[in-house]
């Protein structure tokens, strides 16, 4: 219960600071100046729009099927705040530390489709059931890359357990109950000769265990801003065609709750992006001879240095993502549908069959 | 003909996508700088291409010409109602009423005598075509164009901007002692003129 308060907070916090660094950085990318009014630097506009929200008028259109209406916000949202549950925030901190966690993830994620279509279906509007149909071919297909490349991560990590990837991506890995004799070996390399056991910091980062996720992370990246309903792919909520998509008919609340749940996912992929290819809650400074930066930015496991040190290194590479998310938001033009698939079903889908190929080559060469 | 150079290919895309990642990321870079309130004659006007381009508009404002044509303001001191402007106005959107007075008020500050109270002199800024003829006409130059263009109203009754300096009492009171002044006159003359057939 405790976790799931902590995980709210948290989540509510990032989100709001993630609604007006969006209002910022395009402001700023577009040499404008972004909100200015409320509070210093217009810092308490994403709260004052919440509370506005909150104020506003639940409406429940007359011809909508009320009871799935009613119940799309909740199950988008609890569909995507359950995907947090799995999220190591530090050696010792994950609000549910299940073996499964990334097949859970994939799982749950998914359930989020069945609520755009409520959302869309149950609102009795064009505008919505188009933009329902489309998030939901959308997150559909690219599903199956993002599903591949998370896969070769799991083929070359040989676990499902989150924070036993976590783990293995540095200097800490022999602390983990199971992995007390493995070593990590520069780009995986047991030939190479270069053991980066004791180095951690950013050599052991699964993009450099084995080279190849590279190819995966990008995969991933550009599923997840599918997956998310991100632009450049946000056809599903394009306002010059849809007006806002599937949540066209909320208001108040309702609205709110779906507001949070689409930042809620930017913020829930770029995690897993992070936990999966960039080293987690890993820091970045390798132990360098006596100089041991990768010690000194870790923290002890089971102190509270280590959750300061891990959430602070967590936090700080998923706002860069969320910052590359931005910044592409306001940098490509939105792909046709046609576009959209071929990306997806010609380009993705098979790199991505192919660096799991190669990540089980990979992994052999691993042993 | 000359065959068009297609650019295509797995480079040429990353290559453009990575460029248009530079353009936001430069823009992001230059927001540090905004753009200065200055004059279109300042040296500068023209050389802020980059930051942000926004001003804060009811806090800053960039210079409007020193002859441009915007609300009207009238300096009731110097007036001496003449009516000119209200004349020549095109579109009538002066209204002006004038009470002589019995004795001269006093000088404008380019010396002219001032001999009439304006009771009313209404300028309604909703009829308004700002175009400047009445500022030209006025021989005292009290009637200007200030550099005030924000002005917009809820309720169109406050367009109508009043300029006189006299509370209605007192434009009462100077139309009462106009009045008795004249019956005075008017006796005087009736007077003399009586004198006069006696003659």
């Amino acid at each position: 219960m405790l976790a799931f308060l902590l995980t709210l907070g948290a989540l509510l916090g990032v989100v709001i600071a993630l609604a007006y660094a969006e209002r910022k950085v395009a402001a700023f990318m577009q040499d404008r100046m972004g909100p200015t009014e409320a509070g210093p630097q217009g810092s308490l506009q994403a709260v004052a729009d919440v509370l506005k929200l909150l104020q506003k008028e639940d409406i429940v259109p007359a011809a909508a099927d009320k009871k799935l209406f009613k119940l799309a916000p909740i199950l988008i949202f609890a569909a995507v705040f359950a995907g947090f549950a799995v999220i190591p925030f530090s050696p010792d901190l994950i609000p549910a530390g299940i073996g499964i966690g990334v097949f859970y993830l994939l799982a749950i994620i998914s359930l989020d489709v069945v609520g755009l279509l409520m959302a869309g279906w149950g609102s009795n509007n064009k505008y919505a059931m188009l933009g329902a149909m489309r998030s939901v071919a959308q997150i559909v297909s690219y599903e199956i890359p993002a599903g591949l490349a998370i896969l070769s991560v799991v083929m070359v990590c040989q676990s499902l357990d989150f924070q036993e990837i976590s783990y293995q991506q540095g200097a800490l890995m022999n602390q983990f109950p199971g992995l007390e004799y493995e070593m990590n070996w520069l780009f995986g390399i047991e030939a190479l000769g270069i053991n980066t056991t004791t180095i951690g910091g950013i050599t052991t980062w699964n993009i450099f265990r084995a080279p190849i996720l590279l190819v995966a992370f990008v995969i991933y990246f550009i599923a997840s801003l599918a997956e998310s309903n991100r632009a450049p792919f946000d056809i599903p909520e394009a306002e010059s065609e849809l007006v806002a998509g599937f949540h066209v008919e909320y208001s108040g609340f309702r609205f709110a709750i779906l507001f949070l749940a689409e930042y809620s996912m930017m913020v829930l992929v770029s995690l897993v992006a992070v936990i999966l290819f960039l080293g987690s809650w890993n820091t970045p400074l390798p132990n360098i001879g006596p100089v041991a930066l990768a010690y000194w930015t870790s923290g002890t496991p089971g102190e509270l240095s280590s959750i300061g040190w891990g959430i602070f290194w967590l936090l700080s590479k998923t706002f860069i993502l969320l910052f590359l998310q931005l910044q592409l938001r306001w940098t490509y033009p939105r792909l046709r549908v046609d576009q959209l698939m071929h990306l997806c079903w010609k380009v993705l889908t098979p790199v991505a069959l192919a660096v799991v190929l190669i990540a089980g080559i990979w992994r052999l060469l691993m042993i | 003909m000359k065959e068009v150079k297609k650019h295509t290919g797995f480079g040429f895309v990353v290559k453009s996508l990575v460029s248009g990642l530079g353009l936001t990321w430069r823009h992001f870079k230059n927001a540090r700088n905004r753009r200065t309130p200055e004059y279109v004659s300042d040296e500068n006007y023209f050389k802020q291409p980059d930051g942000m381009a926004t001003l804060k508009y009811p806090y800053e404002a960039l210079p409007v010409p020193d002859n441009g044509r915007y609300r009207l303001h009238n300096e009731i001191d110097d007036c001496i109602v003449c009516d000119l402007c209200a004349k020549v106005c095109p579109v009538n959107c002066i209204t002006i009423e004038s009470v002589k007075a019995t004795e001269e008020i006093g000088m404008t500050s380019d010396g002219t005598k001032k001999r009439l109270y304006a009771p009313v002199f209404d300028i309604d800024m909703a009829k308004c075509c700002y175009c400047g003829l009445c500022t030209t006409v006025c021989p005292t130059d009290c009637l200007t164009m200030t550099p005030v263009y924000d002005f917009a109203e809820v309720d169109i009754k406050n367009m109508v901007y009043h300029f006189t300096d006299l509370t209605p009492e007192q434009s009462e009171e100077k139309k009462q002692l106009l009045a008795k002044q004249q019956e005075e006159m008017a006796a005087a003359k009736a007077a003399a003129l009586a004198a006069r057939k006696k003659d």
